[in-house]
C-alpha cells in the first residue's frame, strides 16, 4: 500500500516539476537557449508571491494575478535587454550569462528576504485532503498537477493553434526566413521568454505552497525542471509532463525505500534513461 | 630583394616573460621564508584557483566542453584524500596523487554517459553528475554523512612536524600544483594533441573533415582534466582540514567563480586564467567585506565582459599589442637584410 501511495504521490508531484520544466523547454525549442538562471527565476516569482500576499493580504493564488505579469515583463525586458546578444551558434555567451544571472539574482534575494527559509500561507488549502478508496489525496497536488496539465493544453494549443505559436514555429524553424516574412525575431524571442516566465511564475506561487524555500533552492529546481525536459525528449510538452511525473515516481518510491534517497533515485532514473534512450522517450526535435 | 623568411614560434615578448616568470617563481617559492601565515594561506588558495581555472579553460575554452559540474570532481578529490588516509592509512601525500588516479577513473564511465548531450544540456548533464556524488557522500556516514568530518589531527601531525612547517608545506603543495598544472596545459597545447584541440576550439566541423576523432579528443581532455582537478580538490581540503558535502560540491565556490575567472581573463588562452585569478583575489580582497553585493558585482562584471569583450582582458591586450606570453602559435618572420634599398 505504501508503494502504490508513493507512486501516486509522485505523479502529482511530477505535475509541479512538469511546470518547471514547461518554462525550459518552451525557450530551448524556440531560441535553442538553456537557461541557467531559470531555478533562480522560480524562487524569484516565489518571493514576489510572498511579497504580495504579505503586502495586499490575498491568498498566494490571488497573489498569481500580479506574480504572473510582473514575471512575464521581466521576461520581455531580459530577453531584449540582455539574453538576445548572447544567441548565436556559440553555446558560450548565453550559458555564462545566464550563469552570471544566476548568481546576482540569488544573491539579490539573500540581500533582500535574508537566508531564512520562507513559506507561503494558503490556508485550508495545504492540509484538505480527496479520499479515494484507502488513498488520501492532498488537495494541493491535485491542482498542481491539474493546473500542469492546463498550462501545458494552453502552451500546446498556443504553439500549434495561434498566430504567435506560428511565429514562434517559423522562428524555430529557421530565424533568418522568419525574419524575411516580416516577422521580428528579437520581439518574438522577447514573447517566448515572458510566456516562459509567466509559467515559471505559476511554478513558484505553488512551490512556495508546497515547501519552504530560500535563495539557494533554485539551481536544485532547475535540474528537476532539465531531468523532466531531456527524460521527455526535447521540445516534446506533453513529454514534459511523462518527464515530471517519471521523475517525480522516482522519487517518491526512492524516498519510501530510504528517505535519504529521494533525491538520488531521481537523479539516477534520469541517468538511467539517459543511458538507454539518450534522445529522451519522445524526442521532437534534436540538441 | 633579400628577405630571409622564417617560420618562429617564440618571440620576445615571450623570452622576456619566461625569465620574468622564473624569477617570480622563484621569489613564490621563497615565500614561506618571507611572507606571513595569513598571506600564506591567501597566496595557497590563489594558486589552487589558477590550477582550477586553467584547467576548466582547457575543458571549456579548448576542447569545447562546457561543465559546470568541475565541482564533482573537486569534491570527489577531497573526500578521497579524507578517505584514503583515515580508512587506508595512506601518507597524505600518497593519498593526493591517488585522488587523481581515481578522479580520472571515475570519469572514465561518466564521460561515456554524458557525452551523449550536446552543447548545453551537456553542461547541465554535468552538474547532474556532481548532485549524484554529492548525494551518494552525504549517505557515508563513515565520512560524517550529510555534516561532514574533520581530518584527525594524527594524519594532519604526520606530514610535518610543527604548524609553519605545515602550512609551508601546504603553500608549496599549491605552488607546485599550479605549476605542473600550468605546465602541463601548456606542453599540452603545443604537442599534435593540442594542435587537434586549437583546431576544434576553431572549428570543430573543418578539423573533423582534416581527420581528427572529435570525441576521442574530448574524452581525453575530459578524463585527463578530472583527474587533475580531483588532485586539486584534495590540496583545497587538505588546506581546510574538513569537509561536508555541500562545501565539497558547491558549484558556486568550484564553479560559478572559477568560470568567472576564466571569462574576465580571457578564455581560449593560458594567460586568460592567470590575469583572471588575480583579478578575480583583488576584487574579492577589496570587496569582501560587502559580501552579497560583491558577488552580485562579480555576477555582473562576467556578464559585461561577456557581452562587450568575449575574450576577456586578455583578448583585448593580446589583440591590441599582438602579444602572446605563452608562445603556442606559429608567426613568420620576414627579416629584411637589404634595408635602406
Amino acid at each position: 500500500m505504501d508503494f502504490v501511495n508513493a507512486v501516486v504521490q509522485g505523479i502529482l508531484l511530477g505535475g509541479l516539476y512538469a511546470l518547471f520544466a514547461a518554462g525550459l523547454s518552451l525557450i530551448f525549442g524556440v531560441m535553442r537557449l538553456v537557461n541557467i538562471a531559470h531555478g533562480d527565476l522560480i524562487v524569484l516569482a516565489a518571493y514576489l508571491g510572498l511579497t504580495t500576499t504579505v503586502v495586499l493580504g490575498v491568498h498566494p493564488l490571488v497573489a498569481l494575478i500580479v506574480v504572473v505579469p510582473v514575471m512575464a515583463g521581466i521576461g520581455y525586458v531580459l530577453q531584449r535587454g540582455v539574453l538576445n546578444h548572447t544567441l548565436g551558434d556559440d553555446i558560450l555567451p548565453p550559458l555564462l550569462v545566464t550563469f552570471g544571472l544566476s548568481v546576482i539574482i540569488q544573491n539579490a534575494l539573500l540581500e533582500g528576504y535574508s537566508a531564512d527559509p520562507q513559506k507561503m500561507d494558503a490556508g485550508v488549502l495545504e492540509t484538505a485532503s480527496v479520499a479515494l478508496g484507502p488513498l488520501s489525496l492532498g488537495l494541493l497536488p491535485l491542482l498542481t498537477f491539474a493546473i500542469a496539465v492546463a498550462v501545458i493544453a494552453a502552451l500546446q494549443w498556443t504553439f500549434y493553434r495561434t498566430p504567435l505559436g506560428r511565429a514562434f514555429r517559423a522562428t524555430s524553424d529557421n530565424q533568418d526566413i522568419a525574419q524575411l516574412m516580416g516577422l521580428n525575431k528579437r520581439h518574438v524571442f522577447g514573447l517566448a521568454m515572458a510566456l516562459a516566465l509567466a509559467v515559471t511564475a505559476v511554478a513558484g506561487i505553488l512551490l512556495g505552497i508546497r515547501t519552504s524555500f530560500d535563495p539557494s533552492v533554485g539551481g536544485g529546481r532547475l535540474i528537476f525542471g532539465f531531468e523532466a525536459v531531456i527524460i521527455g525528449g526535447l521540445g516534446n510538452l506533453w513529454g514534459t509532463l511523462v518527464g515530471g511525473v517519471i521523475l517525480g515516481v522516482a522519487q517518491t518510491v526512492g524516498a519510501t525505500i530510504n528517505p535519504g534517497w529521494q533525491l538520488l533515485a531521481g537523479h539516477i532514473a534520469f541517468l538511467v534513461i539517459l543511458a538507454v534512450r539518450p534522445n529522451g522517450l519522445f524526442p521532437r526535435i534534436s540538441g | 630583394m633579400n628577405t630571409d623568411i622564417r617560420v618562429s614560434r617564440t618571440s620576445n615578448a615571450a623570452k622576456v616573460a619566461a625569465v620574468l616568470g622564473a624569477l617570480i617563481v622563484v621569489i613564490l617559492i621563497a615565500a614561506p621564508y618571507w611572507a606571513g601565515r595569513a598571506d600564506l594561506r591567501l597566496m595557497g588558495e590563489v594558486f589552487l584557483y589558477l590550477a582550477l581555472a586553467s584547467l576548466w579553460n582547457l575543458l571549456a575554452g579548448y576542447a569545447g566542453l562546457v561543465s559546470v559540474g568541475q565541482q564533482a570532481y573537486v569534491g570527489f578529490g577531497g573526500y578521497m584524500l579524507f578517505a584514503l588516509t583515515i580508512f587506508a592509512g595512506l601518507p597524505p601525500l600518497v593519498a593526493i596523487a591517488l585522488a587523481g588516479v581515481l578522479g580520472a577513473l571515475i570519469s572514465i564511465p561518466v564521460a561515456a554517459l554524458i557525452f551523449r548531450l550536446r552543447g548545453a544540456y551537456f553542461a547541465i548533464g554535468t552538474w547532474v553528475v556532481a548532485e549524484v556524488f554529492r548525494l551518494v557522500f552525504a549517505q557515508v556516514s563513515a565520512l560524517g554523512g550529510g555534516s561532514g568530518t574533520s581530518l584527525p589531527t594524527d594524519i594532519v601531525r604526520s606530514m610535518a612536524a610543527d604548524r609553519s612547517a605545515r602550512e609551508a608545506l601546504s603553500y608549496w603543495l599549491a605552488l607546485g600544483a599550479a605549476l605542473i598544472v600550468v605546465t602541463a596545459v601548456y606542453l599540452l597545447l603545443r604537442s599534435r594533441k593540442g594542435l587537434a584541440l586549437t583546431a576544434i576550439r576553431d572549428n570543430e566541423l573543418a578539423s573533423a573533415s582534416l581527420g581528427i576523432d572529435i570525441w576521442r579528443t574530448k574524452f581525453f581532455v575530459y578524463v585527463v582534466t578530472s583527474g587533475l582537478t580531483a588532485v586539486i580538490g584534495a590540496l583545497i581540503f587538505l588546506q581546510k582540514l574538513r569537509i561536508s558535502p555541500d562545501a565539497a560540491f558547491s558549484v558556486n565556490d568550484w564553479t560559478a567563480f572559477v568560470i568567472f575567472i576564466v571569462v574576465i581573463g580571457g578564455i581560449g588562452t593560458i594567460e586568460g586564467p592567470i590575469i583572471g585569478t588575480l583579478v578575480f583575489f583583488l576584487l574579492r580582497e577589496t570587496l569582501a567585506d560587502l559580501g552579497t553585493i560583491y558577488l552580485m558585482v562579480l555576477g555582473l562584471v562576467a556578464i559585461v565582459v561577456m557581452l562587450k569583450a568575449p575574450h576577456g582582458i586578455w583578448g583585448f591586450i593580446r589583440h591590441r599589442f599582438n602579444l602572446q606570453l605563452f608562445p603556442l602559435g606559429y608567426r613568420v618572420v620576414i627579416a629584411d637584410h637589404t634595408k635602406g634599398d
